[in-house]
C-alpha cells in the first residue's frame, strides 16, 4: 500500500466530513469556471467587437452612448445626422469606406434591434480576421426590401428564408407597428457578437417605410439649420408640392416587389457612420486628426470605439470582473481552510494510528506525506469534480443564456486560467495540510502507545 | 544471537525536572529462534524495554544488537527501515487501524519494508491465524481476540528476525489466549522467528521454557 492509497482509506474513513470540504472546494471552483468562462465571453464580446471600421461618426453627446447604441445596439440613439452630412463625409480623401446606420426600430417579434443599413457592412471584419458568413442560399440585402437576420434572431423567433416580418417605432409594448414588411433573405452564421441578436434591413426599404422619412419641410429646414445654411422659400414651396401629388397613394397592402419609390435624400438621416480611413502606417494618425477637425467643425463627433470600449472594460466590466475573480477565490480559500480545520481535528483521534504506523516501521516522512496527501487528495478531487460540475453548468446554461440574452456562449469554452487552477489547489493543499502532517511528523510514538 | 543488549540505560525526565531511571541492563540476550518470556510488574519497564529494543524509543547509553547490527547508532530513517523489515510487533490492545480491513492491516504491515506487499502471502498469514473468512473485515466488526490475531499475521508479514510482544493477551479471554500464544509460538518456530514476550501474568510464562523477570537483571528496579 502507498502513501496515496493509506490517506485515500483514511479520507474514505471520515467519509461524511470528507465529503463537505471537497464539495466546498467543488463549490469554489464551479464558481471560479463560470465566472471565468463568463468573463471569456466577456472579454470578446467588448475587444473584439468593434473592429473593422476606426471611428464611429454620430450626433453630439456622449461618446459612449454612440458606441453602446451603434456597436452594442442597447440604449437610444442620441440624435440623427442628415443623410447629406454621410454623403459629404464619404467624398472626404481620407475616408476608404463610410457605411450609414439607421437605429431605433425594434421587431414585433421579440423585439429585436434594427439597423437600417447598406449591404457593404457585411463585407467589413466583425471580428479581427472574421468575415460575416450567411447561408448558402443567402443574399447580403441586395433588394430594397431584403433583410438579413442574425442567428439568434432567427433562432428565437424561428424565422426561415423568405418569412416577413413589420418594423415597430419605439419599443414593442407601446411603439407603433409599420405597415410594410421585409423579407428574409440571408441568415448570419453566428458570430459571438450584438450583430446575432441584429435584424439588418436594406436602408432605402428602411427610408420608404412610412413615418421614417422626415416630413419634407420640417427635414429641409432641419438640415439647413444643422449646416448653417438658409433655407429657399420659394424651392421649399414648389417641392412641398410636388411631394403631395406623390404621397397620395397609401403603403399598406401592397406587394413590395414592385413598391420602390427612393425617398429625397433631404427627407434621410442616419444614426451612426462607421468610417473606415484610407492608408495603412499613417492610418492612426490620419484618424486622430480627422477626429479632432471633425470635434471643431462642432455638427458631430468621431468616437473611437476601441477606446471608449477599453474605458467601459477597465472602468466597469474590469472591476466587476476583478471583484468576481476575487470572491470565488475567497471562497476556494475559505473551502481550504475547512480542509484544515477537518483534518486538523481528527489528529487527535489518529495519534495512535500514527503511532502504530511509526511501529510498523514507517518513517516521520512517509506519516507526514501521508497527512499531506489526504490534503491535496480533497482539494484535487474537490477541484476535479469542480471543473466538471463549472463545464456541465456552463453546458447546460450556455443555450439558456443564448435564448435569452444573445450571448452566444461556446458550451465547451474553456479558460486557459484553468490549467493553473489545480497546481494552485496543489499548493493551497499543501499549506493547510501542512501543520496536520507537522503533528503527524512530530508524534511521540512511545507515550503515544502507551496512552 | 539475535537480540543483544548491553549497558542499557534508559531514564525519563519528570515534569519537575528530575530523573527517573527505569532502564539499567547489564546484559541481556536472545539467542536465535529463542522464545523468551519477561515478567515484570505493571509501570517496571517493560514497554519501554521493547521501545528501547525495536528503536522506538532511544536508549540514553548502552548497545542494542539485533540480527548482528546495532541500531542505536543508526540514522533515525535506517533505524525505522529497519524495524519494518526485521522486527515484528504486538500490542496489548488497538493495533489495528480502524479504517482498513483485516487483509489491508496485514498489507499495511507490508508496506514500509522495501519489499512489495504480497496480497497472497497477507491472506496465507491470516488463514494461519484462522481468520481466512474475515479478510474483509475492519476491525469494529471483529471481537478483540480476532483483532489480535490479525495483529499476530502482520506481526509476520515481513518475515521478521524478531518479533516482540507487549502483553499480547492482557485484554482477551482465555480461550482467545490459549490460541494466540499458540500461534505465535508455533509461528515464531515455523519461521525461525525469535521472540521476546513481555507480560505480568505468571499464567502466560509458565507456557515458555525460558522465563526472566526484569527486575532480576534490571539494575533500577533493584535500586527502588
Ligand atoms: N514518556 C514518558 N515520560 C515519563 N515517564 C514515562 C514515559 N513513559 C513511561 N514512563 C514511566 O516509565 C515507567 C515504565 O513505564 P512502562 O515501560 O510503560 O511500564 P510497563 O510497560 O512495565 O507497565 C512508568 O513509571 C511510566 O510512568
Ligand atoms: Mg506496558
Amino acid at each position: 500500500m502507498n502513501t496515496l492509497t493509506i490517506a485515500w482509506k483514511s479520507i474514505r474513513q471520515r467519509r461524511l466530513a470528507s465529503l463537505l470540504t471537497a464539495l466546498s472546494v467543488a463549490l469554489g471552483v464551479t464558481l471560479m469556471i463560470s465566472v471565468l468562462v463568463i468573463n471569456g465571453v466577456i472579454d470578446r464580446m467588448f475587444n473584439q467587437t468593434a473592429s473593422g471600421y476606426d471611428l464611429i461618426v454620430g450626433p453630439k453627446g456622449s461618446a459612449l452612448q454612440l458606441v453602446l447604441n451603434t456597436v452594442f445596439r442597447v440604449g437610444a440613439p442620441i440624435e440623427n445626422l442628415p443623410y447629406r452630412y454621410y454623403t459629404e463625409l464619404k467624398k472626404d480623401p481620407r475616408v476608404e469606406e463610410a457605411i450609414p446606420f439607421a437605429i431605433g426600430d425594434v421587431t414585433q417579434t421579440g423585439g429585436f434591434p434594427i439597423v437600417g443599413t447598406i449591404p457593404r457592412y457585411f463585407a467589413l471584419e466583425y471580428v479581427p480576421g472574421r468575415h460575416f458568413r450567411i447561408n448558402a442560399d443567402g443574399k447580403f440585402l441586395p433588394g430594397t426590401w431584403d433583410s438579413v437576420i442574425g442567428s439568434a434572431v432567427a433562432k428565437q423567433n424561428n424565422w426561415k428564408m423568405g418569412d416577413e416580418f413589420s418594423l415597430i417605432h419605439g419599443s414593442a409594448e407601446s411603439g407603433h407597428v409599420h405597415d410594410e414588411k421585409f423579407k428574409i433573405v440571408g441568415i448570419l452564421a453566428p458570430t459571438g457578437t450584438p450583430n446575432d441578436r441584429t435584424v439588418f434591413v436594406n436602408l432605402r426599404g428602411f427610408y420608404q417605410v412610412s413615418g421614417h422619412e422626415k416630413p419634407l419641410e420640417e427635414a429641409i429646414r432641419r438640415e439647413a439649420a444643422f449646416f448653417g445654411e438658409t433655407v429657399d422659400e420659394e424651392k421649399l414651396k414648389t417641392l412641398a408640392k410636388e411631394n403631395a401629388a406623390h404621397d397620395h397613394h397609401d403603403h399598406a397592402g401592397h406587394d413590395h416587389a414592385g413598391h420602390d419609390h427612393d425617398v429625397p435624400d433631404a427627407q434621410k438621416e442616419v444614426t451612426a457612420i462607421l468610417v473606415q480611413m484610407k492608408g495603412d502606417r499613417l492610418r492612426g494618425f490620419t484618424t486622430i486628426k480627422f477626429q479632432s477637425e471633425l470635434k471643431e467643425g462642432n455638427q458631430a463627433q468621431a468616437v473611437n470605439p476601441i477606446q471608449q470600449i477599453s474605458w467601459l472594460m477597465t472602468n466597469i466590466v474590469g472591476n466587476i470582473r476583478t471583484m468576481l475573480i476575487v470572491l470565488t477565490s475567497l471562497i476556494i480559500i475559505v473551502s481550504g481552510v475547512s480542509i484544515f480545520v477537518s483534518i486538523y481535528n481528527s489528529m487527535s483521534d489518529r495519534k495512535r494510528e500514527i503511532a502504530i504506523m511509526r511501529a510498523l516501521g514507517a518513517g516521520r516522512t512517509t506519516v507526514f506525506a501521508i497527512i499531506l496527501s489526504e490534503s491535496v487528495l480533497l482539494c484535487l478531487g474537490g477541484g476535479i469534480l469542480g471543473i466538471i460540475l463549472g463545464h456541465g453548468l456552463v453546458f447546460i446554461a450556455a443555450p439558456i443564456i443564448e435564448a435569452r440574452s444573445g450571448l452566444l456562449i461556446n458550451p465547451f469554452a474553456f479558460s486557459s486560467v484553468e490549467l493553473i487552477l489545480l497546481p494552485v489547489l496543489v499548493v493551497l493543499a499543501s499549506l493547510v495540510g501542512f501543520i496536520p502532517a507537522m503533528t503527524a511528523y512530530r508524534t511521540d510514538v512511545a507515550s503515544t502507545l502507551s496512552d | 544471537m539475535s537480540l543483544l543488549l548491553e549497558n542499557v540505560k534508559k531514564s525519563y525526565r519528570e515534569p519537575n525536572g528530575s530523573t527517573l531511571p527505569i532502564l539499567d541492563i547489564e546484559r541481556f540476550e536472545v539467542k536465535e529462534r529463542e522464545q523468551v518470556v519477561l515478567i515484570g510488574e505493571s509501570g517496571s519497564g517493560k514497554s519501554t524495554l521493547l521501545n528501547v529494543i525495536s528503536g522506538i524509543t532511544a536508549a540514553d547509553s548502552g548497545k542494542v544488537t539485533i540480527a548482528g547490527t546495532e541500531i542505536a547508532s543508526m540514522a533515525e530513517v535506517v533505524r525505522d527501515r529497519f524495524r519494518a523489515e526485521r522486527i515484528g510487533f504486538v500490542f496489548q490492545t488497538f493495533n489495528l487501524l480502524p479504517a482498513f480491513s483485516a487483509l489491508e492491516n496485514v498489507l499495511l504491515g507490508m508496506s514500509f519494508s522495501r519489499k512489495k506487499p504480497n496480497r497472497d502471502r497477507a491472506k496465507e498469514l491470516l488463514a494461519l491465524v484462522g481468520l481466512e473468512h474475515r479478510l474483509h473485515h475492519h476491525p469494529k466488526q471483529m471481537s478483540v481476540g480476532e483483532q489480535q490475531r490479525v495483529a499476530v499475521a502482520r506481526a509476520l508479514a515481513n518475515q521478521p528476525k524478531l518479533l516482540l510482544a507487549d502483553e499480547p493477551t492482557a485484554n482477551v479471554d482465555l480461550a482467545n489466549q490459549e490460541t494466540i500464544l499458540h500461534l505465535l509460538r508455533d509461528a515464531c518456530a515455523q519461521n525461525q522467528i525469535s521472540m521476546l514476550l513481555v507480560t505480568h501474568s505468571q499464567e502466560v510464562a509458565k507456557q515458555f521454557d525460558r522465563v526472566e523477570t526484569l527486575s532480576d537483571f534490571n539494575k533500577v528496579h533493584a535500586k527502588v
